[in-house]
């Protein structure tokens, strides 16, 4: 499968994902820098995690303007996979391909460690290699990651079982104890109504290996590559 | 403008202010011919401060070892490198910004990160761990709250946004350190040996580029303030600390790797302290050439900036290079692709002479060579009357505490001693996915992705015990160090010092200094350790005195297949413990004679280096056999901590917590074997079926061990001295600092 990993001013999780799908996934992936449009014909866009423009003035409200998001919207309005990892989910959500908004963590403190999260939807090209209530140890590692939706739009994303992953404990609770960020709902990750774009603040590109403590992110890329490839 | 500078007399005050002395002022105007102005001083200045010129250690860390078959750049670049293997090599180096942390935390510790990263990839590698190393006073004072979380911040705010993962570090609250923080900040960077590359300036005519951030007046005179006590007038002088732009950094960090690894360049060096001044003329004085330079064509921040000020700004995130004829423009191109600033600012010349013009107009001449030689000093130096003291303390007025259970209770709840959870939580660790080992053991390691290679790394420092003895001081920081690494399974191969003091104009200052670095010279020699580099800060004082004499020591160790790798917590119910070296009853010195009775005195203890390199070697081929399940050093808190530890922190890489049942070997005063901080001791953990062969092995060694216990349980027992629920034990280490900064 092809893979486009996009690089912005101040991404650092792109050699991670490069790496954990060329040489542990054994896919394609070509780099993307921000300011080309061409995707290079990819069956998969990942918008990888860092700080791109140092987040400043709001995560991913400056990357949202790159030249490449204007192809990575295009890709995705043909129904292209497109998978955006913190940073990436951040700017997503900014360029308005997924819904909600990340805030400053509850504890205003940037927050590393491995979570636990359950797969709420099997039914999508992001998650189907899981089984139903699947439980995944995967890291985070962001300060703003408090993901936050108005109530119309929350009932909106659990009409249309757009909620993918929430925080929950070891054993497969959703709890308050096991919600890092103070999310609403413990939401880790969601998808579009077209269920074609997926973000998600947990880092499936630290966790593919069991040399990392978790091979755990394998599962969202052996979806992605089980799953019938989108537009080209 | 700048024709008002130009003008300023110099007079005795001038030259005061600059911090030289009047024999050094006269020793510019030798070398001159002629009096220097205004600008000329300030190059002096900052190039002779203690800072950039170790005009008072320069002598002392001449006798460290800094050679070894290993070596491929030793002190004296921007970073130290050494051949791990494969072609691969590893650059790293520590660096203190403890003034400027005192001042300023977030933006001191932030621009410390900043600094580090710097010199790893002006060397041509990309930086892939960061450690640090923090002192500040004990943590129930609202003041150290505030200076701890902002250090902390700053460092988080930094490595995260550049994308390097801090991997490890250590934290400790006393006293000696109320008035003056330290915040030492090491990074280690991967390359390949055709990568490397140095500061230096050759061929005549070649192009002299400056590149990344704009300069301001931020930091001006940071060097010479770094190099002065801190006093109440400190505060005023916070326009010498430096604001921090990860960003730009991180921008600056992928162009610079680009034009290195693209081959454009012939010398790289970063602007660190003393900025433009300090890159121009060690380009200039390691190539044996001179530069000529023009700070109109400097990327200002500011307008009506003098020479003086280009000159002596810290502005961070800017690096000057000399590119290879017939690259300059490739260069620029790269420059503008990452949106970066590039100017080219002067040229390479013959003259060995440092040349700043201004528009045209020459401001500053002077030999390159004499502002990176500065004066040699060989201080005075008085052995303290404490030290006496110390040794004369009578360990038997101290009583022994009635419950043990609770002493151990309280010692993992120091905040010295927890675990620093709070802390590395706000530090990406993980980023770049090399980490095999997070912190919370006792080296961290991370791997050479395409190959088995991996590299274990500890950062540590024992100023209390400097305090007490600095020769056995520092023989012990550099074993603890090195037994972090062997901990880990990995073999140390080479170290960097921070070496953190007060002013060595002070003749018992400089007794400690120079018995530290004896210390460290004699350990380094016998374990075959070189130094490759790494950073004094002076003048570590305040109006009430000097902090306790602190090196740090950050440990590189190579695994040669990094599978062998070892963590500190127990594995499995039913394994074999033991105890690797002797369980000792002193508590000189010990964290415990600190915290439970408040006396920071006593006998240092001793190290015995042959004792101690057998310990490595023992744990070296018994982890490459795959024979141990655990290894742990007994450090602060001694056995009984060491023990609790290897208990829970399996929980810092969700793994279970187990108990243990053991005996208490040796005899004499309980808190002293239990508490006590005697060298050369690991406690393992081994399966049952692998213990006749571990026996045997360590036997042949000759390294002293014990079968104390096994693994089992939900409660640790020690003897009949210490039973305690695991889980208790647990919380209180983990959320001691949490309950404390809540």
């Amino acid at each position: 499968m092809r893979f486009s990993v996009t690089i912005f001013p101040g991404s650092n999780c792109d050699h991670d994902c490069e790496y954990v799908l060329r040489d542990v996934e054994k896919q394609q992936v070509e780099m993307i820098w921000h300011k080309e449009t061409d995707l290079k014909k990819p069956d998969c866009v990942v918008i990888p995690g860092g700080f791109s423009y140092g987040d400043y003035l709001r995560t991913g409200a400056i990357a949202r303007f790159s030249p490449v998001m204007k192809s990575v919207a295009d890709f995705a309005a043909k129904g292209g996979l497109v998978i955006g990892i913190c940073n990436g989910f951040q700017i997503l959500c900014e360029a308005g391909l997924l819904p909600g908004a990340l805030l400053r963590n509850k504890n205003l403190k940037f927050i590393c460690q491995n979570v636990y999260l359950r797969v709420e939807e099997t039914n999508t090209p992001f998650t189907n290699f899981c089984k139903p209530h699947q439980v995944l140890k995967i890291p985070i590692a962001h300060g703003e990651g408090n993901y936050f939706i108005d109530s119309d739009g929350l009932k909106k994303i659990q009409d249309n079982r757009q909620i993918m992953l929430r925080y929950c404990d070891a054993n497969g609770k959703i709890t308050p104890e096991s919600n890092p960020n103070g999310s609403l709902e413990n939401i880790a990750g969601v998808c579009n109504l077209n269920r074609n774009v997926f973000g998600l603040m947990p880092h499936p590109d630290r966790s593919g290996e069991d040399i990392l403590g978790s091979h755990d992110g394998t599962f969202i890329w052996q979806s992605i590559l089980s799953a019938k490839v989108g537009a080209r | 403008m700048s024709s008002s500078i130009m003008d300023v007399e110099i007079t005795d005050k001038v030259i005061k202010e600059h911090g030289l002395k009047p024999d050094e002022y006269q020793r510019i105007c030798d070398i001159l011919g002629r009096k220097p102005n205004i600008t000329e001083l300030g190059l002096y200045s900052v190039m002779w401060s203690e800072h950039c010129g170790y005009k008072h250690s320069r002598a002392l860390l001449k006798t460290l070892p800094t050679k070894g078959d290993k070596v491929l750049q030793g002190p004296g670049e921007n970073a130290g490198i050494m051949d791990i293997g494969q072609g691969w090599a590893v650059a790293f180096k520590v660096e203190s910004h403890n003034h400027p942390s005192a001042i300023e935390p977030y933006q001191g510790a932030a621009t410390g990160v900043g600094g580090i990263l710097r010199d790893i990839f002006t060397m041509g590698a990309r930086p892939v761990a960061n450690l640090n190393s923090l002192r500040f006073g004990p943590l129930t004072d609202p003041k150290v709250k505030r200076l701890f979380s902002g250090v902390v911040h700053g460092i988080a705010d930094y490595g995260n946004c550049m994308g390097i993962p801090t991997v490890a570090g250590e934290v400790v609250f006393d006293e000696s350190y109320s008035e003056n923080c330290l915040v030492n900040a090491m990074s280690v960077g991967l390359l390949k040996h055709d990568q490397i590359i140095k500061g230096k300036a050759t061929g005549i005519g070649n192009a002299v580029i400056y590149i990344g951030a704009t300069t301001g007046r931020d930091g001006i005179h940071g060097a010479t303030f770094a190099s002065t006590e801190i006093t109440d007038e400190s505060t005023e002088k916070r326009s010498a600390v430096q604001v921090a732009d990860p960003f730009m950094e991180k921008l600056l960090m992928e162009a610079t790797l680009e034009l290195i690894h693209g081959n454009l360049l012939i010398g790289i060096q970063d602007m660190g302290a003393a900025g433009l001044t300090c890159s121009t003329c060690e380009m200039a004085s390691r190539g044996g050439a001179g530069i000529e330079i023009d700070v109109a064509k400097v990327p200002q921040r500011e307008k009506g900036m003098t020479p003086y000020e280009i000159l002596l700004s810290e502005s961070q995130e800017r690096m000057l290079l000399v590119a290879k004829p017939g690259c300059e423009q490739k260069v620029h191109d790269i420059l503008a692709k990452w949106d970066l600033h590039a100017a080219t600012i002067g040229v390479v010349t013959d003259t060995g002479r440092m040349v700043v013009k201004e528009n045209g107009k020459v401001v500053a001449d002077v030999p390159a060579d004499s502002l990176t030689e500065a004066p040699v000093y060989h201080p005075a130096k008085s052995e303290p009357a404490i030290l006496k003291k110390h040794k004369e303390f009578d360990e038997n007025t101290v009583p022994v505490p009635a419950n043990l259970s609770q002493v151990l209770e309280t010692l993992l709840a120091d905040p010295t001693i927890a675990s620093k959870r709070w802390v590395y939580r706000q530090y990406d660790h993980m980023v770049r996915s090399n980490t095999l080992i997070r912190p919370g053991s006792d080296a961290a390691v991370i791997r050479v992705k395409g190959t088995q290679l991996g590299l274990a790394m500890t950062i540590d420092g024992l100023g209390s015990y400097c305090a007490l003895d600095p020769y056995e001081g520092a023989k012990i920081v550099v074993a603890e160090a090195a037994r972090n690494i062997a901990c880990s399974g990995a073999e140390a191969i080479g170290m960097t010092d921070c070496l953190n003091f007060g002013s060595p104009e002070k003749p018992e200052v400089f007794y400690y200094l120079d018995r530290v670095v004896a210390g460290l010279g004699d350990a380094c020699r016998a374990f075959g350790i070189p130094i490759t580099g790494g950073n004094v800060s002076l003048y570590n004082e305040n109006p009430t005195g000097a902090i306790d004499p602190t090196p740090i020591i950050g440990m590189m160790g190579l695994f040669q297949n990094v599978e062998n790798r070892i963590t500190q917590w127990f594995k499995n119910d039913g394994d074999d413990i033991y105890l690797l070296g002797s369980i000792g009853q002193s508590i000189g010195g010990s964290r415990y004679l600190a915290v439970t009775h408040g006396k920071k005195t006593g006998l240092c203890p001793t190290l015995n280096l042959e004792i101690e390199l057998k310990l490595h070697q023992s744990l070296k081929v018994l982890a490459d056999q795959k024979l141990l399940q655990s290894a742990h050093d007994c450090s602060d808190g001694g056995f009984a901590a060491a023990l609790a530890e290897s208990c829970f922190t399996g929980l810092t890489h969700e793994e279970k917590s187990l108990g243990a049942v053991v005996t208490l070997p040796g005899d004499g005063r309980l808190d002293g074997r239990l508490f006590g901080e005697a060298q050369s001791r690991v406690i393992v953990s081994v399966k049952p079926s692998d213990a006749a062969e571990v026996e045997e092995r360590l036997k042949k060694s000759g390294v002293p061990f014990e079968k104390i216990g096994t693994v089992g349980g939900d409660s640790l027992v020690i003897g009949k001295e210490v039973k305690l629920a695991v889980s208790r034990l647990a919380d209180l280490f983990f959320t001691s600092i949490e309950k404390l900064m809540a």
